[in-house]
């Protein structure tokens, strides 16, 4: 924090704050990345999957960040039926978040832009017209307020910067998975596959993943519909999964975490202020992924904001290009996402297995997560046509 | 009144997220709910995936 005034101050280092801090840094603004944990990357609270189209749209990919490169993935019922889905060979890997998220605020300090840990904000400067004027941060005990053009608040889950901006931003508990995960040792597990398990005794409305990092280590976790986390928390289920299919796990690391498998919020700017990623609630409703498409969300607020300053403009009726870019580029798809997620996550154990039983039968080569929705959705059109567009969309 | 049990608290910001009235503030070592401005709905005590936090009302208080 060498200056007193930047063009734009980024709030959280997460993949979607270092991509608005790398794409506003490259359309020529002064910008500060602040972080309030001593390391980036660290503690990680994602189990790591992320698509081969997801993460290449918006990084070079450095082989450094992959654990394990996923070839199959098989979807298992409550009755343990497996499901195998035809993939293509380059879906998808497994990467250490540790190194990926580094690396990222390394390309923005590469960039030019100034990166600072250990910095907590705790509030927002606002002129008299509630403009957004810079941050109120906590710096190793100093209280520091910094200026700034424009603010991005990129403060994931936890974001705060959005309501302090006066945006509605608190999440419905039935759009709120409350998550739990082990990283494990010492198990037997194909690198290749991921598996993910549905039903009310794994993961009631979420469900359970095996993500495989190679070396016999795996992220396993799983998420729990806010509704639905009366017969256990998120922690005890998964304690009972390990306990009874990988006895003789080492358990490495624990994690706790809140996924918003929520449509975007109506409004992520205001004036001064853009929101990305988990803040502005762009996971993927179903799948609750939210490392690409926050680093989508991320580029084009940088992108906006770097424009809005060489045009002078912060006012929200400029930022609000930003929002228009994300509603195209994903928004509008996470809609349909949403409505479909709606669904699926309150089909009944039976339902489930009986969905299972049906498409086992289709030949595995042609089993796509399309056909599977296709005999899901077979007397409910809207919802197919949401699949349908959704697919073609991503 | 929400009580934390920092012990099994993992900062993870569940809590804070799903808070409506933001009553909760994380910073890198501590989780913090303010009395005066939480409204008692216990949706954080829901949602904490480690059972971290319990409402501690009036009622119950006998
Ligand atoms: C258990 C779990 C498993 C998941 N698995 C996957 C997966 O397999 N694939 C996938 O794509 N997604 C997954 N996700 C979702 C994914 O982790 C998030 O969507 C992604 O990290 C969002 O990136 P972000 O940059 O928006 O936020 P984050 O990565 O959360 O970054 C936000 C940053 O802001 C900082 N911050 C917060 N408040 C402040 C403040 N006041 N001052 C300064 N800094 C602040 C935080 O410390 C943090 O570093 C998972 C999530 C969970 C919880
Ligand atoms: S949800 Fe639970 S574990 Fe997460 S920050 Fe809140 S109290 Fe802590
Ligand atoms: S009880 Fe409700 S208002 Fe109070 S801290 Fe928890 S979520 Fe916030």
């Amino acid at each position: 924090m060498k200056q007193v005034k930047y063009d734009v101050i980024v709030v959280g280092a997460g993949p979607a704050g270092s991509l608005a801090a790398i794409h506003a840094a490259k359309g020529g603004a002064k910008t500060l990345l602040l972080e309030k944990d001593r390391d980036i990357g660290y503690p990680v609270r994602c189990a790591e999957g992320v698509s081969h189209i997801g993460l290449t749209n918006y990084v070079a990919l450095d082989p450094r960040w992959i654990r394990s490169t996923i070839k199959d993935a098989i979807l298992i019922a409550p009755d343990s039926t497996q499901v195998p889905v035809a993939t293509n060979n380059e879906m998808g890997y497994i990467i250490d978040r540790r190194i990926f998220d580094y690396d990222l605020a390394m390309l923005a300090a590469k960039e030019g832009v100034e990166v600072q840990t250990k910095a907590y904000v705790y509030d927002l400067l606002k002129a008299e017209n509630g403009a957004v004027t810079g941050v109120k941060l906590d710096y190793m005990g100093k209280k520091l307020e910094i200026a700034s053009k424009i603010v991005i608040g990129a403060d994931g889950v936890e974001s705060r910067v959005g309501r302090w901006a006066g945006l509605h931003t608190a999440v419905k508990i039935k759009d709120m998975e409350s998550c739990a995960q082990f990283t494990v040792a010492g198990i037997n597990v194909d690198p290749g596959k991921i598996l993910f398990y549905f039903g009310e005794s794994w993961a009631p409305g979420g469900y359970l993943w095996v993500f495989p990092k190679g070396n016999n280590l795996a992220n396993i976790g799983l998420g729990v519909n806010g509704e639905r986390t009366g017969l256990g928390c998120a922690l005890d289920l998964l304690s009972k999964f390990l306990k009874n299919h990988y006895p003789e796990a080492s358990i490495l690391t624990t994690v706790a975490g809140g996924v918003p498998v929520a449509k975007t919020l109506k409004r992520i700017t205001t004036d001064g202020l853009l929101l990305v990623g988990d803040a502005a609630r762009t996971v993927n409703p179903i799948s609750g992924g939210g490392i690409a498409t926050g680093m989508l969300s991320g580029k084009l607020a940088g992108e906006i904001a770097a424009e809005a300053i060489e045009k002078g403009d912060f006012s929200n009726s400029y930022l609000e290009n930003y929002s228009k870019k994300w509603s195209k580029a994903q928004g509008k798809n996470h809609e349909r996402l949403y409505r479909v997620k709606e669904v699926i996550f309150r089909l009944t154990d039976e339902e489930l297995n009986s969905l299972a039983a049906k498409v086992i039968n289709i030949p595995v080569s042609e089993r796509t997560l399309l056909r599977i929705f296709k005999t899901l959705f077979m007397n409910r059109p809207a919802l197919m046509k949401d699949i349908l567009l959704a697919i073609a969309g991503l | 009144m929400i009580q934390i049990d920092d012990n099994r608290c993992d900062l993870c910001g569940a809590c804070v997220g799903i808070c409506p009235a933001d009553a909760i503030a994380m910073s890198e070592l501590k989780l913090r709910i303010d009395p005066d401005t939480c409204i008692n709905c216990d949706l954080c005590v829901i949602v904490c995936p480690f059972n971290a936090l319990e409402a501690e009302h009036e009622a119950s208080k006998v």
